[in-house]
């Protein structure tokens, strides 16, 4: 499967196989466009999560990962595309509903944008706070304190 | 008098070509702080009269950051956090974690343990949709199942607490195996709960299957079809009940679940209905999957050799399993050192609740409760 999308996209999908499982290392710029055709020529209809990774000392700080299953071929493939930090990616709600919440994660914790996504705002933390906590910059005590002062009232959550 | 009349007649020059009392839309709040929102989950319905015309969550409200924590404790140490995620399924949660973590150390749990594993987890499934029958059938008007469930989900919690001392946040599984051997009686303990209970599943059916309330309060409430199921990644029961033939533990058989022959139950409508009848077959499954396990449980180590310090090599491992909510993944990824470098759990009532939207839209405010209990999300899970 990855040969033939090798053979049409060049040089920009790396194949690659940890413990037993497979993934690839795409170029961001081809990004929709091959989620697009495993979606709906390989049959990986299910998209099960979407997620980042971040390296900070890497000049490409952030991984972004798709992991995939198809129901048809009982197969999971992970796709991973590299961007730098403020860049944005396109959104892959287009392709699964369901990556509607779980890019609004990404961006709440990691501080992605998705471009096209329907409703890009944060979900687990709330509207007003500032810092992406899974950034590897942001520290495990560090809060918001400016935010908690206002709404809780309080001096600091700890 | 003149002045109130005169003040009148100013507020009806003020008037709106479309008064507000007229106007077909009405936006209401329910929740966080609600009984039958299982937890402090907040929607934001949008009606016209009773019929909800579409819905949003705002959810977030029992967020502890849990990932992060993750990334500063190490691969042992962060074992008993899992629990806190799903705290009806601890169990579940922590057999998803330390398979990960086996397979980044590359090792795997003797057939003893592999057995117990099974034992616990089925025991879990059964504990977790017997309080999910009990606060469903709760929210919809049914008070009974709620003492029947509960009474007979102490006899697990106690075989739990023989066992690990602990009932609910359980931490019963290690790395590489279990850290402690059964305790004496345990096969005895387990085979009569499962004597115990066969019956009582039958006696729930009895209360509700054909319970005239019931039925018009659950079927054709909450419709979702498999496209949508897929579409919107629902796993679990929900996606079986809408006809998809689904269960990872067919599909991609983890612990030895490959070992025991069981039936998945699926249905039809996609309905509340069908989804209840889901979740009670699986559970006559589960007392099937324990019998086979008990009855077979294999004498020897309970423990695979793994290093006291754990310290997988550099590579990133997905890995899931099917907990009674759905499917439960984590991705790991190690650098190499102690801790993991990056800790990314898939809860399934977090996608699940995803669905709420689709589900409701079109019912009433009423069947809005019914769904999600249906949905059987749990807010430690979703919010992490």
């Amino acid at each position: 499967m990855v040969e033939k999308l090798r053979r049409s996209y060049g040089s920009g999908i790396e194949a690659l196989t940890y413990a037993g499982q497979n993934y690839m290392v795409v170029d961001r710029s081809l990004i929709p466009e091959i989620l697009r055709v495993l979606c709906h020529q390989e049959q990986f209809d299910y998209c099960v999560d979407i997620t980042a990774v971040h390296y900070p000392k890497r000049e490409k700080q952030f991984d972004v990962l798709w992991i995939l299953y198809s129901y048809a071929r009982n197969e999971r493939i992970r796709v991973t595309a590299q961007i730098r930090d403020g860049e944005s990616i396109p959104s892959s709600v287009p392709i699964w509903t369901g990556a509607n919440w779980l890019e609004r994660e990404v961006y709440d914790m990691f501080g992605i944008k998705f471009d096209g996504h329907p409703d890009m705002k944060r979900i687990l933390l709330p509207d007003g706070w500032k810092g992406h906590p899974l950034r590897k910059d942001y520290g495990i005590l560090q809060q918001d304190n400016e935010w908690v002062q206002i709404n809780l009232g309080i001096e600091s959550g700890q | 008098m003149t002045d109130q009349n005169s003040s009148l007649s100013h507020l009806d020059l003020e008037t709106p070509e479309k008064p507000f009392l007229d106007a077909n839309e009405l936006v209401i709040n329910m929740g966080p702080q609600h009984p039958a929102t299982h937890g402090v989950l907040r929607v934001i319905l949008r009606l016209d009269g009773e019929k909800v015309l579409g819905l949003e969550c705002v959810i977030g409200y029992l967020h502890r950051g849990v990932e992060k924590i993750g990334e500063h404790r190490t691969y042992t140490m962060f074992n008993p956090y899992v629990d806190r995620m799903d705290y009806v399924a601890a169990v579940s949660n922590g057999l998803g974690y330390c398979e990960t973590v086996e397979k980044l150390l590359n090792v795997e749990a003797p057939p003893r343990a592999q057995h117990v594993r099974v034992i616990l987890t089925e025991l879990n499934r059964i504990a977790s949709h017997q309080l999910w029958l009990g606060t469903h059938a709760l929210d919809i008007g049914a008070i009974t199942p709620l003492f029947y469930t509960f009474r007979d989900r102490e006899e697990i919690l106690k075989i739990y607490e023989k066992y690990c001392g602990a009932r609910l946040t359980t931490h019963a599984f290690r790395i590489g195996g279990l850290q402690y051997e059964t305790y004496a009686g345990f096969e005895k303990d387990v085979k009569n709960f499962l004597d115990f209970f066969g019956p009582k599943i039958d006696e729930y059916e009895e209360l509700l299957t054909t319970n005239r309330i019931w039925v018009e309060r659950t079927k054709n409430v909450g419709n979702i079809s498999a496209q949508d199921c897929i579409a919107l990644g629902v796993t679990g029961p929900v996606l079986r009940a809408s006809g998809v033939k689904w269960d990872l533990r067919k599909a991609q058989p983890y612990a030895n679940y490959k070992n025991f022959d069981f039936d998945i139950p699926i249905g039809q409508n996609g309905d509340t209905y069908d989804r209840y009848l889901v979740r009670m077959g699986e559970m006559r499954q589960s007392v099937r999957i324990v019998q086979q396990a008990i009855n077979a449980l294999p004498e020897g180590p309970i423990m695979a050799k793994v290093p006291k310090v754990m310290k997988p090599a550099v590579g990133e491992v997905y890995h899931s399993i099917e907990a009674p909510k759905g499917e439960l993944g984590y991705f790991i990824v190690s650098d190499g050192s102690t801790q993991p470098y990056r800790v990314r759990v898939r809860p399934p009532s977090f996608v699940n609740l995803q669905a709420l939207d689709v589900m409701c839209r079109g019912q009433l405010v009423a069947d809005v409760i019914a769904v999600i209990g249906t949905l059987d999300i749990v807010l430690g899970e979703v919010d992490r």
